[in-house]
């Protein structure tokens, strides 16, 4: 090991070995300086491709960690199908209640004549040129279509008068003649149009001292008619009730 | 002067070339260009130290290199080779600060 040159001595030498002087060792350090200069400038321009320079065991580090991700997307996503196939199974749910609903909606309605309705049934025509049938003759063979198992009627007395008949339609003679049904003032004859068995409806009205005997016997002629489609599209207009309201359900013991 | 000049004259030269390393050599090529630097502070110390002479530079820079390449390539015949180049890497690193702390103190003598 030479003794430490000075400063000023390692500075001198700097100098001169920058200069432009020519020798054999410069020109073998310019040739090597090259080589390390062009390799240097390769590596840095090549070294965009993280994959293609990195190591097998890198390699391996990264399939694995991609191998991890995948699992973990696909538990990911096997999830949100396992939701959306129970979203779906809700949105089954939800239609069948409201279809439940929808055919308890028509039910009421069709019992409380706010909606039209059809099926097979009777048309019941009751000729009365004398008069002679007033509003408790009509309210028996009412009575008797309901008793039959008839789902819905209404009653037909004149051009445009035709009233649908539900549990509260009060009847009443009218003073001049015909009959006042559910406040409209009805004139014979009358149809009385029930969807319900025509058949169980038609052995109704006809057995012995029953609404086409009494009818037929004060005077007048009933035609009863069965039919595989009768439509019973008057409507009743349900008010609100002013005083009745719903009784709280029974506390169960 | 006329060694600087040379490795300005690579830099460009492998800018503008754009040459793609071959696959099996690319493992190699950081590794060379480290060892290169090793051997090049080596010898701007020695200039430093007026002890520099021409055909150590050559061969210390070739070896160098060389060594480093094929410990490197060894290591990964063993499969240890991202190890082994972790630790050419490390001891060279060593050197490299080594040499740059003397020139320090030569040049600014601090």
């Amino acid at each position: 090991m030479p003794s430490q040159p000075t400063t000023a001595e390692a500075r001198a030498r700097l100098r001169r070995a920058l200069s432009l002087r020519r020798g054999p060792g410069q020109a073998v350090a310019a040739v090597l300086l090259g080589i390390l200069g062009f390799l240097l400038a390769i590596q840095l321009t090549d070294a965009t491709d993280v994959l293609a320079r990195a190591s097998r065991a890198d390699l391996v580090a990264i399939l694995s960690g991609l191998d991890t991700r995948a699992d973990q997307l696909e538990a990911e996503l096997a999830r949100l199908e396992q939701a959306r196939s129970d979203l779906l199974a809700g949105a089954g749910d939800t239609e069948a209640a409201l279809a439940d609903a929808q055919a308890r909606l028509d039910t009421f309605g069709i019992l409380a004549g706010t909606v039209a309705a059809e099926g097979p049934g009777v048309s019941v025509r009751i000729v009365d040129p004398k008069g002679s049938v007033g509003a408790v003759a009509l309210l028996g063979a009412v009575q008797e279509l309901r008793d039959a198992g008839a789902e819905a009627l209404q009653i037909r007395g004149g051009p445009d008068r035709v009233v649908r008949v539900v549990a509260s339609t009060p009847f009443a003679d009218v003073p001049s003649g015909g009959v006042s049904v559910g406040d409209v003032a009805l004139s014979p004859p009358y149809t009385v149009q029930a969807i319900g068995d025509p058949d169980t409806l038609q052995t109704a009205l006809r057995i012995p001292g029953g609404a086409v005997a009494s009818i037929g016997s004060a005077g007048a002629t009933v035609d009863v008619r069965p039919s595989d489609r009768l439509l019973v599209d008057a409507l009743h207009e349900v008010t609100d009730p002013t005083y009745a309201r719903p009784a709280p359900p029974p506390e169960s013991s | 002067m006329i060694p600087v000049l040379g490795l300005v004259a690579g830099i460009v030269l492998g800018i503008v070339l754009d040459v793609t390393v071959p696959a099996s050599l690319q493992p190699y090529l950081p590794i060379a260009v480290v060892a290169a630097m090793d051997a090049l502070l080596g010898a701007l110390r020695a200039t430093l130290e007026g002890v520099f002479d021409d055909r150590v530079f050559v061969v210390s820079f070739v070896a160098n290199v060389l060594l480093a390449m094929l410990i490197v390539f060894v290591g990964d015949l063993l499969g240890v080779g991202t190890q082994l180049t972790t630790a050419v890497v490390v001891v060279l690193g060593i050197r490299i600060f080594t040499n740059a702390a003397s020139i320090r103190r030569l040049l600014l003598g601090a």
